[in-house]
């Protein structure tokens, strides 16, 4: 079907206003099945707004969020209904926040955690939640036997892990992440990525991935886009962008990198 | 002067018919919760304000009252919202269950089947079943708005993983008409399945939240549970020590100085009945 060659996520001309101060400006893209596309650039530079903007918790002052639904039609997304909205976000959609204690229900176990967006979607057989949950976690390489505890007691790693598997057990197409690897240590985000990589391939995952770090865009992104003060500045293949600069602002970033 | 210290069951005619308003709309949206402007009483929340204002607006001169807590009609609350309404409304009340047209209760569903003639007025502390889950109340209006109920199924599955059976003993919630998740006030979960399809009108009102539900008679209300882990009704394993009642939902109670239990039905007028008469009872009303 011509439909699997459709983008399944279109950003369209996206602006964003804070009054008069400009959240992003003007961008535009189209995600396709199984791509991973990076935004970097500098705090403040509108990578979270463009984000926000995305998963319709923000609605822009232009421009409009296109989704392909798993019926095959493509859709506005601020011109579906609220549960509509809802429900594609617990299903269809996950979330890495770069702060687990927001993407996380900290007052209850893991093992609810991962199962939350199965009861949520209808599960009413406790052994089978059960049982995914324990699936997940394995996947997701947090010790099974930790499945009761809460994920206070989980390290920052950890937790980074739970919030994948919570959001991956609904078999999502589209993932959004915002600095999944944000304030961890080196060692554990590299594991943390080498997990994200395989199962972005394994799932056929859509992600977009918000980072300031070129080594995680270069590591898990196809394509790249750098924003710089709320407009997109330069995009392409991510080893294009990343190995031959074209933007001052861009060659300024990729000379930033510590050399190894 | 001559004009009456109170008007009719203390409260004015227009508190009255805002309450009215209130009850017809919780009666036409089972299980969902309708605010209304909840007067001060005179007596503190948690004393069953939301529950006597309910009562207040919907007490006519015939009627005949019944107050229990905890199931006992002797008990301080129960004692004091019946003489309060003898006082400003001057109606008869009653401890028999089948005489009575409305009982006002506090967690407790009378042992006595109701007739449809009879209302239910409960005393409600917390009407929001979501709110220890969900503090913000814009955003549990919301989850009800959208039946996003997930959320109700996570504090069972802890439970379960937490004790290995859904520990929650009382105010168990339910699904009324297979539409809204109700909170059935702080009863114990073995009078949950009284509350379906049950013919006599149930009322819930919360004086301190300020607002009103109800369960219309007859109406579908289902506990939640896991296919799995199937709702099961809690009794204490007991007989009662006073009229021998295995059926009926038990209060444990100290019996002497060192220490000595017994098990008495919590619901008085139930166990004073079967001790002078052990035949079966059945359902009353106004008839």
């Amino acid at each position: 079907m011509a439909d699997e060659e459709a983008p399944l996520l279109i950003a369209e001309s996206l602006s964003k206003w804070y009054g008069r101060q400009l959240g992003c400006r003007n961008v535009s893209f189209g995600l396709y099945e199984g791509e991973v596309i990076a935004v970097v650039g500098e705090s403040g530079s509108g990578k979270s707004t463009l984000m926000r903007l995305l998963c319709a918790e923000l609605a822009p002052s232009d421009g409009k969020v296109l989704y392909r639904m798993r019926d095959g039609v493509t859709r506005d997304l601020a011109l579906l209904s609220e549960a509509e909205r809802r429900f594609l976000v617990r299903t269809d959609w996950g979330f890495v926040h770069q702060d687990a204690t927001l993407g996380l229900r900290m007052a209850v176990s893991a093992g609810a955690n991962v199962g939350d967006r199965l009861m949520a979607s209808g599960w009413r057989h406790y052994g089978r939640i059960r049982g995914t949950a324990i699936d997940w976690l394995d996947r997701v390489e947090i010790d099974r036997g930790r499945i009761d505890e809460s994920p206070q007691t989980y390290s920052g790693g950890m937790r980074q892990r739970l919030q994948i598997a919570r959001s991956l057990v609904s078999q999502p197409r589209l993932v959004l992440m915002d600095e999944p690897t944000g304030g961890l240590d080196v060692s554990v985000q590299a594991r943390l990525l080498d997990l994200v990589r395989g199962l972005v391939a394994d799932l056929k995952l859509s992600v977009v991935i918000v980072t300031h770090d070129l080594a995680v865009a270069r590591l898990l992104s196809h394509r790249i886009m750098v924003m710089k003060d709320g407009q997109v500045i330069e995009s392409g293949l991510t080893d294009q962008v990343l190995d031959d600069p074209r933007e001052p602002y861009t060659q300024l970033l990729v000379s930033s990198i510590l050399p190894p | 002067m001559n004009a009456p210290a109170y008007n009719f069951a203390y409260l004015d005619e227009q508190t009255k018919r805002m309450i009215r308003r209130a009850i017809l709309k919780a009666v036409a949206i089972p299980g969902y919760q309708v605010p209304f402007a909840s007067r001060e009483m005179p007596m503190p929340y948690g004393w069953g304000t939301g529950g006597v204002q309910v009562t207040a607006a919907i007490l006519g001169p015939s009627d005949v009252l019944k107050v229990i807590d905890q199931g006992a009609d002797d008990t301080t609350n129960a004692v004091s919202i019946r003489k309060f309404f003898v006082r400003t409304a001057g109606v008869r009340t009653t401890t028999s269950t089948q005489q009575a047209t409305v009982i006002q209760t506090r967690h407790r569903i009378p042992e006595a089947p109701l007739s449809s003639h009879q209302i239910l007025v409960f005393q409600v502390p917390i009407p929001e079943p979501l709110r220890f889950l969900e503090p913000r109340e814009t955003e549990t209006r919301r989850m009800h708005a959208l039946a996003d109920y997930g959320i109700m199924h996570v504090k069972l599955y802890e439970d379960i993983a937490r004790h290995g059976h859904i520990a929650t003993t009382y105010a168990y919630p339910v699904e009324v008409a297979g539409r809204y998740i109700m909170d059935p006030s702080p009863t114990p979960k073995f009078d949950n399945p009284k509350m379906n399809d049950c013919p006599a009108l149930q009322l819930f009102g919360a004086g301190r939240e300020k607002r009103i539900y109800a369960i219309p008679p007859y109406t579908q209300v289902i506990s939640l549970d896991f296919e799995d882990h199937p709702f099961e009704r809690y009794r204490p394993d007991g007989t009662c020590a006073l009229c021998g009642a295995t059926d009926s939902f038990l209060d444990e109670v100290i019996a002497d100085d060192r220490g000595g239990r017994i098990f008495v039905c919590s619901d008085t007028d139930y166990c004073e009945k079967r001790r002078n008469d052990p035949a079966p009872i059945t359902e009353g009303g106004r008839g």
